[in-house]
């Protein structure tokens, strides 16, 4: 247990964060539903005579326009007759509040206003203007906006992305290397498979043709990683420089193949891996699972999995052990170029097009992940369910400052700030010269 | 006015009632140590005995748990590598601290540059680094890259670091590991002249005859606690072997009946330019052969082209009469070459890891069916070599990192010997092993002889050259210049000659 806590202690990093957003964003959800329109019309039928003016205010936005629509009907059963609705935005309320004042034209007894109206600004205008009015909101449970299910899930479809290319560069940090290519791999290969879609028939192409795109984008992207590793096991270039010429080329390959622009002409099908949901999962969900199950196992069940942390451990050591070290290296460039063209498939999934500015400091975002996850930049220790976690704190953290309203400038800095305390966390947990340096 | 008694005079450094606890081992319990002014303290004990702790706690690493540290009789704290300079305590580690890409100058002012008018003073340094590698007798060039040196010569560089210090307190941990007889004599000079300068020095060594001539006190640890101390000259080296080792000891080389087979090994004009030239020679069935020569001698080189850390430039490679094209070490593995580098640390083992991984790592082949690890299996062999070998861990987990010289050392060889290879090179097999691993490592080889094995030893040591071999050759400049039957004959005398001197007679 200690030790598992050890090795995953950025999981309660994790834990901590999603309680926090939870609390911060809980809060009382407007009601929706029949029931609700129901509810609030026994409310006002109370207080109200059945000749009070009322008036009905919804957002033009479900669930908003929905309710106030139900909750009209609801008061005329009970014998209130002169209802009126306002389905819209602030400034048609605005323009009816003023006819109030100006002909003279009676204002309403009651107020029923529902969901987003809440936060109009308008209201407070016509509160001290017309002290005399009864309000009625109806308001249910209290629920967090992060655990709601949509939440949870734009959280993973904001991170899936990184965390497919975070597998690759696991691997390829647990060597002690690094891939700086993969953000504009994400680009190149989203250009390149919608590029393939629209030549085999654009918006009309048959749904292979996704398969098809996919498959050769990502094949190519391993490719350019394969040669990428090559360059680093045979030459002995540094990881950094190979891999900051080809984020260079690929980058531009993505522009020169597009000219700049986007492409919008596929098939509807592109959506399906993105967007679309199996037996009500959302696929991204899947998808990560899967690969994640695959890259563990891989890593701590087979024989290439305990080579590529030799390499990093100690490259030396492994080579005399009989390691094959070149082969490990290309091996780890070639998954990363993989989880890379992956990547930028799913991209162009998520959003229904191709285009040669995706994935811009995507690498960055993805070591990040990495490291966060707790794999040593150095080589030679880390994990790669580490890697998820680290995935999901920075995800998770976007996620909940956009609940929050944070500017995003700010959720820059913080993202940032909460990179390096997490960093530091580890080191400090880990012990080492750090502690004794806090001690003293 | 009261006049003090010079004996009543503070010793320079006393270590009182020490004691030190690690996650799961009991490091130190109980530990005395006294050091006077002009004293050379030998301190003594086989690996993971305690030294290493009880003098990083001098140099500022660790801290005791409990009992106080003494200088002058003054109480002091000793909490980082600077308060240890600070108190004129200077400790020479068995790891370098020399930065291998900047020059020997730079390294000795890292930390403390000396500048004029806020710019480096390159002149003054220089003369001053020349100054204190003349103290060492060191005839080298103080603006030449540090990696450009021997091992040796780093050692050297090292030392001269450490006195530039104006240390009063001189800790060396198995100093003369690394260097060559004349190296060690010129060593001795020197801290018999620190000695007369009123300096206190502490010495570790594994090699006994280097206590005899250099120390004049000891302090003997085993398993964290003292057992023995005095004065040198009362007593002898057995007796300091079976307080060590907490045993009786036999001979210090385990004898064994020598059974030739067939040539296992063939070697005609390997050469790799530059460093090793035509070299020949074959090792049969159940022999050892010893490789002596002083340091740079090509020894190890020559064991890299066996074992195809390096590629060879010319000649013939075989086992059992197969020529090997040997282009890496996993086609010598695949052979039947395996080779026990001399760097455990650095070419040996992956010390972040654990033992049972290290111990897999050659071997994972074996341990998997199809690409599956059979973690299971593998962990089991492990502990029936960790039983064979006495190592001694916590568990299979435990980082090697941890596991002291003789049981890393017994790591590696857990690794090589589940290969079952036919061919073994071991390069200073026993360098900085205490003795009784040493003499375990011995027995095991004579095994691994008597098992059919063709086994070729680099050493340094004469003596375990002399002890060991069946057969023995001797290296100069990259070349063999001789090969001699060990019989009774052999004279250390006609070896040494061999490997030193410019012409052999034909």
């Amino acid at each position: 247990m200690k030790k598992w806590l050890g090795e995953y202690g950025m999981l309660l990093v994790l834990l901590f964060l999603c309680a926090l957003f939870s609390l911060l964003t809980l809060k009382q959800q407007s009601a929706t539903g029949s029931a609700a329109a129901a509810r609030v019309a026994a409310t006002v039928e109370k207080s109200a005579s059945p000749s009070d003016a009322i008036l009905v205010i919804g957002a033009a936005k479900k669930p908003s326009s929905t309710l106030a629509a139900m909750v009209k009907p609801q008061l005329e059963a009970k014998g209130l007759t002169n209802v009126s609705l306002l389905v819209g935005t602030p400034r048609d309320l605005k323009l009816l509040a003023d006819s109030w004042s100006e002909d003279g034209a009676p204002a309403p007894k009651h107020l029923i206003i529902s969901g987003d109206v809440e936060s109009w600004t308008v209201l407070e205008g016509i509160r001290s203007s017309h002290p005399e009015i009864t309000w009625t909101r109806p308001r249910e449970r209290w629920q967090s906006d992060f655990l709601k299910g949509s939440n949870l899930v734009a959280i993973v479809d904001r991170i899936v992305v990184i965390a497919v290319i975070a597998i690759g560069m696991t691997l390829v940090i647990l060597t002690g290397g690094i891939d700086l290519s993969v953000g504009s791999l994400i680009a190149f290969a989203a250009v390149l498979s919608t590029l393939l879609m629209k030549a085999l028939g654009g918006l009309t192409a048959p749904s292979w043709s996704v398969w098809l795109g996919f498959l050769a984008a990502t094949m190519a992207c391993g490719g350019i990683g394969a040669s990428g590793g090559f360059l680093v096991a045979q030459f002995r270039v540094a990881p950094f420089i190979t891999t900051l010429a080809i984020m260079m080329m690929a980058r531009g390959f993505a522009f020169l193949l597009t000219g700049g622009f986007s492409i919008y002409q596929v098939p509807d099908s592109l959506t399906w891996l993105g967007q679309g949901r199996t037996l009500g999962i959302p696929n991204t969900v899947i998808l990560l699972m899967v690969l994640y199950t695959v890259a563990h196992l891989f890593m701590s069940q087979t024989r290439w999995g305990r080579y590529i942390y030799a390499v990093g451990g100690n490259e030396e050591a492994a080579r005399l052990s009989g390691v094959p070290v070149k082969g490990v290296l290309i091996f780890v460039y070639l998954v990363a170029g993989l989880c890379a063209g992956f990547g930028g498939c799913i991209q162009a999934s998520q959003l229904g097009s191709g285009a040669p500015n995706l994935g811009m400091m995507f690498e960055l975002y993805v070591i990040a992940a990495v490291v966060v996850g707790g794999t040593s930049l150095s080589g030679g220790t880390g994990k790669i369910m580490g890697t998820l976690i680290g995935a999901f704190i920075i995800s998770v953290i976007q996620n909940g400052m956009n609940l929050l309203g944070f500017d995003s400038y700010l959720q820059q800095v913080v993202l940032g700030a909460v990179i390096l305390v997490a960093v530091l966390l580890d080191k400090l947990r880990q012990g080492g010269t750090g502690i004794r340096w806090l001690r003293a | 006015m009261i006049m003090k008694p010079i004996e009543q005079e503070a010793p320079l450094l006393e270590m009182r009632g020490i004691g030190k606890q690690f996650p799961g081992v009991r490091a130190l319990t109980g530990v005395h140590l006294t050091l006077r002014r002009g004293d050379v303290l030998a301190l003594l004990g086989e690996n993971g005995a305690g030294k290493s702790t009880l003098i990083k706690m001098l140099g500022g690493a660790h801290e005791p748990d409990e009992g106080t540290i003494h200088l002058d009789g003054r109480a002091v704290r000793i909490r980082s590598a600077r308060e240890a300079r600070e108190a004129g305590i200077a400790v020479i580690y068995q790891e370098f601290n020399l930065v291998p890409a900047m020059t020997i100058r730079e390294n000795l002012f890292l930390g403390r540059e000396r500048t004029r008018f806020g710019w480096l003073d390159h002149d003054g340094e220089r003369q001053l680094a020349q100054q204190w590698l003349d103290r060492l007798g060191l005839k080298i060039d103080p603006d030449t890259k540090c990696a450009d040196f021997s091992v040796a010569q780093q050692q050297a560089v090292e030392i001269a670091r450490a006195l530039s210090f104006d240390a009063r307190i001189l800790v060396m941990d198995e100093p003369s590991a690394v260097l060559t007889d004349q190296e060690v004599t010129k060593l001795f000079a020197i801290v018999r002249d620190l000695q007369a300068e009123g300096i206190g020095i502490i010495y570790i060594s594994h090699r006994l005859e280097e206590i005899d001539a250099i120390a004049s006190e000891f302090l003997v640890l085993r398993d964290g606690e003292t057992v023995a101390e005095g004065a040198v000259a009362g007593a002898t080296r057995e007796q300091l072997i079976e307080k060590m080792v907490g045993r009786p000891l036999e001979d210090e080389f385990p004898s064994r009946s020598i059974r030739l087979g067939p040539e296992r090994l063939r070697v005609e004009g390997l050469s790799r330019d530059g460093v090793v030239h035509d070299v020949h020679f074959s090792v049969r069935a159940g022999e050892m052969v010893g490789v002596f020569g002083l340091v740079g001698a090509g020894r190890t080189e020559m064991m890299r082209l066996l074992a195809g850390a390096d590629a060879r430039d010319h000649g013939v490679v075989a086992v059992d009469g197969n020529a090997l094209s040997l282009r890496s070490p996993r086609e010598a593995i695949a052979a039947g070459i395996c080779l026990l580098s001399e760097d455990r640390k650095g070419e040996g083992l992956v010390l972040m890891h654990s033992a049972v991984e290290n111990f897999g790592l050659p071997n994972l082949k074996r341990f998997s069916k199809g690409a599956i690890l059979q973690a299971a299996q593998e962990r089991e062999e492990f502990s029936q070599y960790a039983q064979q070998l006495r190592l001694r861990l916590h568990s299979p987990d435990q980082r090697v990192r941890e596991l002291s010289g003789g049981n890393q050392q017994k790591v590696v060889l857990s690794k090589w010997l589940a290969r079952h290879a036919d061919v073994i090179l071991f390069d200073e097999p026993t360098r900085g092993i205490d003795v009784g691993a040493k003499f375990e490592i011995y027995q095991l080889m004579n095994t691994l002889a008597s098992q059919g094995k063709a086994i070729v030893m680099v050493s340094s040591e004469l003596p375990e050259i002399l002890g060991m071999s069946d057969r023995i050759l001797v290296m100069r400049g990259g070349r063999l210049t001789g090969e001699v039957p060990n019989d009774a004959h052999v004279t250390q005398e006609a070896i040494l000659k061999l490997a030193m001197l410019e012409e052999v007679a034909a």
